[in-house]
């Protein structure tokens, strides 16, 4: 299991200040689950990805694998990153051009020392990832493929070093509508044949509701609301959360939020609660019985999820506990 | 893509246009067509062969407007009949009819007959052959340093970009880049030569050298130093900023992050996957540079005399010996011709996105 606690990471900006991408965040991503990560465009979701690959020094928090700490150090870092695959969003770009799909799928295996069969594994990953007859495809540059085609070998780069976990950040957002489907299905295939586990990253909710079992929805570096993905969906309870979800068709929330306002720059997270400038409740009124608290006390950080449905919102809290 | 469910589960699918039904099977793997070559390598040879020929055509014309009448050149010093100057027209084959002496220059040209010096009266072919060893010697040595100089610092430099190794190389490279070869020269030979006296002055051998081969070649050695290091330090620059920038337009590729997740190290990452990339842009310099080879460094040659092709040419512009200036002219634009066309051939082999179109 890959489990990250009160994971943060914070970049110098010019002229001193610091932008917050991740502060804060309890996440954890089993074997054969899928967790949909979902939030605006800068919320912090591919830095997030970034650092739960050891590519980003995190500056606050511990990452762990199988109860094993994230180590800097080259070997610690080499082993697990076999069990842990990235698949990025452009596979056009995520492929090198001038290496062949073979040689694409076979380097994982030779960076971590697996001599053995390796035509025979390539082949089987390219398989596993769809593409039949593998051995049609060993010799082909990634230019000569379709974008889907594409991103199987990707997907398959990933596979051959049999991990447990894959990190895919927003995998189908720059494919064609009609291959969409096709490489979800893959993934959730990968899932339940081979009890493959996956945080995927994306910030199209029906995209998250069609493959993800729990989904966390981010706002700000933050986590601000997790859970079962048909609970957080159906039964959305963080205002940021309800806004997202009400534009959605045939959506649980009546009335189609528009949030106030732009994302705040990660280096001026507002105090209290960080999503107050924009906060709905906030602006109606609704939130009066507990505007003290939004103005002055971080809801804080939600723990690590487990399979419960949370918010982090003081009005949340105070309608539960009434 | 033969076997892929649709998505099931969902009340808020997201893809709209669900997938064709007839799905699109692995398309064929185009194979390398012989065709496509072909015509790729007709192209590029058709293309350097109308360059050869314009610069054949206009090294004939040109150095005839600029150099003047040969006669006055060549008798300027002394008084001469009208008599001798005939005599000395006939002798160079100048008294025939222009497209006559063209018709001579083109076929003497193709065939290797370059005609003969005003200067030194002897076949310039021959004085090519002479001189052609030592131009490669020091050029050659010098281009090699440059290129693997340029390209090593180059590499690094971009990979840190904003370092400080970065920005000393930069600023090193760039005064070294924008200094005058020929004042350089002069330094490098007032220190290294007058001042510490380590290494002579000009020319390619002393002449009071063994005979035997070691000597010789120990000889020949001492004197290249002084030479190689100016040229070296005059041109690594530019290498190294085209090696630098191709460098950092590869280093926003994602394809760099996936080897790095698969477990590359920084700088396995580096020289696997971004520095063949990089390269690949550099090709057509790098050839440039070979087919450079041959006119050597002019400057660098005039200022150590260095007995080359170089500043061979410098002596003909001053003579003015317009034959040599013809010949060197078409050598050295030929040289830099087929180099171009070597690297666009290679480039078929080396870019397999060239063979898509
Ligand atoms: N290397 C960096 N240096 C400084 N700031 C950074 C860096 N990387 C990310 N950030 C900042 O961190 C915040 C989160 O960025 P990130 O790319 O993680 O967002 P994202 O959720 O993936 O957005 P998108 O949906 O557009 O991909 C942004 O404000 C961004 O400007
Ligand atoms: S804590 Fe207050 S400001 Fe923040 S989301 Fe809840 S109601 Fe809005
Ligand atoms: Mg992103």
């Amino acid at each position: 299991m890959l489990t990250a606690r009160d994971l943060r990471v914070e970049f110098g900006l010019p002229g001193g200040r610091t932008a917050r991408a991740v502060d804060g965040v309890d996440l954890d991503v089993a074997p054969g689950e899928i967790v949909a990560l979902a939030g605006e465009s800068g919320c912090g979701k591919t830095t997030l990805a970034r650092t739960l690959l050891g590519l980003e020094p995190a500056t606050g928090g511990r990452i762990a694998f199988g109860g094993t700490p994230l180590g800097r150090s080259g070997k610690a870092l080499k082993a697990y990153r076999r069990q842990v695959q990235l698949v990025l969003q452009d596979p056009s770009g995520a492929l090198n051009p001038r290496h062949t799909v073979y040689e694409a799928v076979a380097e994982g295996l030779r960076i971590h020392g697996i001599t053995d069969d390796e035509p025979g594994r390539v082949a089987d990953a390219l398989a596993r990832a769809g593409l039949r007859p593998p051995e049609r495809f060993f010799l082909a540059y990634p230019h000569e493929l379709s974008g889907g085609q594409r991103q199987r070998v990707v997907i398959a780069g990933a596979l051959v070093l049999e991990p447990s976990i894959l990190i895919a950040d927003e995998p189908v957002a720059s494919l064609d509508a009609s291959v969409r489907g096709e490489i979800l299905s893959l993934l959730l295939r990968l899932k339940e044949d081979a009890g493959l586990g996956a945080l995927v990253i994306t910030h199209d909710l029906g995209l998250a509701w069609s493959i993800a079992d729990r989904i966390a929805i981010m706002y700000l570096g933050r986590i601000v609301e997790q859970g079962p993905v048909e609970q957080v969906l159906t039964a959305p309870r963080h205002p940021y959360t309800r806004a997202l979800v009400s534009v959605l068709p045939d959506s649980p929330v009546p009335e189609p939020i528009v949030l106030a306002g732009e994302l705040p720059d990660a280096s001026r997270i507002p105090g209290g609660c960080r999503f107050r400038p924009r906060c709905q409740e906030v602006a109606s009124g609704s939130a009066l019985p507990v505007l003290g608290r939004c103005e002055g006390e971080d809801p804080g950080v939600l723990g690590p999820d487990g399979g419960s449905h949370e918010a982090a919102c003081h009005l949340v809290h105070a309608r539960m506990a009434a | 893509m033969t076997d892929s469910p649709t998505p099931e589960g969902g009340a808020a699918p997201l893809h709209d246009p669900a997938p064709p039904s007839g799905r699109r099977p692995g398309r064929p793997v185009s194979k390398r067509s012989t065709s496509g070559f072909g015509r790729y390598l007709c192209k590029h040879i058709g293309g350097a062969a109308v360059s050869l020929l314009l610069v054949l055509f206009s090294s004939f014309f040109i150095f005839r407007l600029i150099a003047g009448d040969p006669i006055d050149q060549l008798t300027k010093e002394r008084p001469v009949s009208p008599e001798e100057r005939a005599a000395l027209r006939a002798e160079l084959g100048l008294d025939r009819p222009m497209w006559q002496q063209f018709w001579d220059y083109i076929t003497g040209t193709l065939t290797m007959d370059l005609g003969d010096s005003f200067q030194y009266r002897r076949p310039i072919f021959d004085l090519i052959v002479e001189r052609l060893p030592a131009t490669i010697l020091l050029s050659g040595t010098g281009m090699v340093l440059a290129v693997l100089l340029g390209f090593w610092i180059g590499t690094r430099s971009g990979w840190r970009q904003g370092s400080r190794f970065d920005r000393a190389h930069v600023g090193t490279g760039l005064l070294l880049y924008s200094a005058p070869t020929f004042w350089l020269g002069m330094i490098v030979i007032l220190v290294f030569a007058r001042y510490l006296g380590i290494f002579p002055v000009n020319g390619m051998r002393s002449p009071n050298t063994p005979p035997d081969l070691w000597s010789q070649a120990v000889d020949i050695g001492h004197h290249l130093v002084l030479p190689v290091l100016t040229y070296t330090a005059v041109v690594y620059a530019g290498y190294l900023m085209i090696m630098r920038s191709s460098i950092l337009d590869e280093i926003g590729n994602d394809y760099l992050t996936t080897a790095r997740a698969k477990g590359l190290r920084d700088d396995e990452v580096r020289d696997r996957h971004a520095v063949p990339n990089a390269l690949l842009p550099t090709v057509t310099l790098v050839f440039l540079a070979i087919g450079g080879v041959v006119n050597g460094s002019i400057v660098t040659e005039t200022v150590f005399s260095w007995p080359g092709l170089g500043s061979l040419f410098v002596q003909a512009i001053f003579y003015p010996d317009r034959p040599v200036l013809q010949a060197l002219f078409v050598l050295f634009s030929a040289s830099t011709i087929i180099a171009v066309l070597a690297a666009e051939i290679l480039y078929w082999f080396i870019d397999p996105r060239i063979r898509k179109s």
